[in-house]
């Protein structure tokens, strides 16, 4: 297995976390990093979206968010009747895994392009739509569709986080000025891409393995689960993939946004929402395990489940 | 110089609270307050930063005894159950320029 330099420095990120070396990136840096990454995502997803017709994607992206309601009302169940988790930790736990993880995306998208393997461009504009429902779902699990809820407020933290408004306006900017208004600014956001990237995902290799000593009081079934759930929702958005027609490429990466777990957008929507849910078990589980185990292991697996669906479908 | 004995309020708590409580600094009637991001260990365990969920803030309310026991009350009432908090009260000196601003 040949491993991409970005996921060395993830490796590299983990290993100096792990023996607890003197090491971080400053978090004004982290925060810029994580602008261009979503910016840049967002912009080349809105310049193949101007060659589009909108109408022609209605049905796709419909599909997508209905995946994006579905996983977590699989998870939900799992995690509370077999993980015997409090409803509240299950809903929680459920909505990261049914929302997605742009720094994952990324990484395959890199895989993707390393190999020379085509995949649908407009790719992001599925990536933004699944990071909503979910946290829409786990909030409906606990609290039904109650009048007492902070609607307005919880709806401003889902909508207006960060990443969505970032991911948003990039497809917007890339949609609106098109391939040779945005190759001004490639400069910054395409050419540094991987670089970009790389420091990215060393930070979120430290982070990760912070995590790791948590892992201890959850015990087997959360390591479990983060392993296994992917795995399985991955075929899930794979199988989905090849319905829609996609190519291999957008198949591996539907596959791998199924697959992902949110650890930014959703933590902090939940905190707010669900705040008697355990915020420590959905981040240990969601960045401890399943990012370190897409990131190394899930990617090129799903790229398997996409060419053998493609083999069975035709 | 002007002096003026009152009470300090500081709020020790998570950062994903930071707008909630600013809305009800206001909804309560405080005419200030100074936020700081923090880090720390205490009964929820060490609170590094490292992460938005891991990240803690300090506030500080500058106002007299009766709303600084208003807000401890609805702060331990409101998020003591479900957040990270630590709420403490302390006599403060708070010192301004006399009326001319020449200070003395």
């Amino acid at each position: 297995m040949s491993l991409d330099p970005v996921v060395l420095f993830f490796i590299l990120g983990l290993c100096a976390g792990l023996v607890r070396a003197e090491m971080r990136l400053p978090s004004a840096i982290y925060e810029f990093l994580s602008i261009i990454l979503l910016l840049a995502i967002g912009l080349k997803g809105g310049i193949e979206l101007s060659k589009q017709s909108i109408g022609d994607l209605l049905p796709d992206t419909m599909a997508v968010v209905a995946m994006g309601f579905v996983l977590p009302l699989l998870a939900f169940p799992l995690l509370r009747y077999i993980g015997r988790l409090e409803k509240v930790d299950a809903a929680s736990v459920a909505a990261h895994y049914g929302s997605v993880s742009v720094g994952t995306y990324a990484v395959a998208v890199t895989y993707l392009t390393a190999q020379q393997i085509y995949f649908e461009e407009y790719m992001p504009l599925f990536l933004v739509l699944l990071e909503v429902p979910a946290i829409l779902v786990g909030i409906v699990l606990v609290r039904g569709i109650s009048k007492n809820t902070r609607w307005g407020k919880l709806l401003h933290e889902v909508f207006l986080g960060k990443s969505v408004v970032l991911l948003l306006g990039g497809l917007l900017i890339g949609w609106v000025a098109g391939p040779e208004g945005v190759e001004s600014i490639a400069g910054l956001f395409f050419d540094p891409f991987k670089g970009v990237l790389a420091l990215f995902l060393l930070e979120m290799g430290l982070i990760a393995a912070s995590q790791v000593s948590c892992l201890r009081r959850y015990g087997l079934f959360l390591l479990g689960f983060g392993v296994v759930f992917p795995i399985f929702s991955g075929l899930i958005g794979g199988g989905l993939g090849v319905m829609l027609g996609l190519s291999i490429g957008g198949t591996m990466l539907l596959a791998t946004l199924a697959a992902s777990a949110s650890y930014i957008a959703v933590p902090a929507a939940m905190r707010i929402a669900l705040p008697e849910a355990n915020p420590t078990l959905s981040l240990t589980a969601a960045l401890g395990i399943t990012f370190p185990f897409n990131i190394i292991f899930g990617i090129p697996l799903y790229h398997k489940f996409a060419e053998y669906f493609h083999t069975i479908g035709g | 110089m002007f002096t003026r004995r009152t009470k300090l309020i500081t709020i020790i708590t998570e950062s994903a609270l930071e707008h909630t409580l600013i809305d009800d600094f206001d909804r309560l009637g405080a005419g200030g307050y100074t936020i700081t991001n923090a880090r720390g260990k205490g009964y929820t365990g060490v609170r590094d930063g490292r992460w938005p969920t891991d990240s803690n803030i300090r506030v500080e309310v500058i106002c007299d005894t009766e709303l600084a026991d208003t807000i401890a009350e609805h702060i331990i009432k409101t998020y003591y159950r479900d957040y990270a908090v630590m709420v403490y009260i302390g006599d403060v000196t708070v010192v301004k320029p006399d009326k001319s601003g020449k200070g003395s």
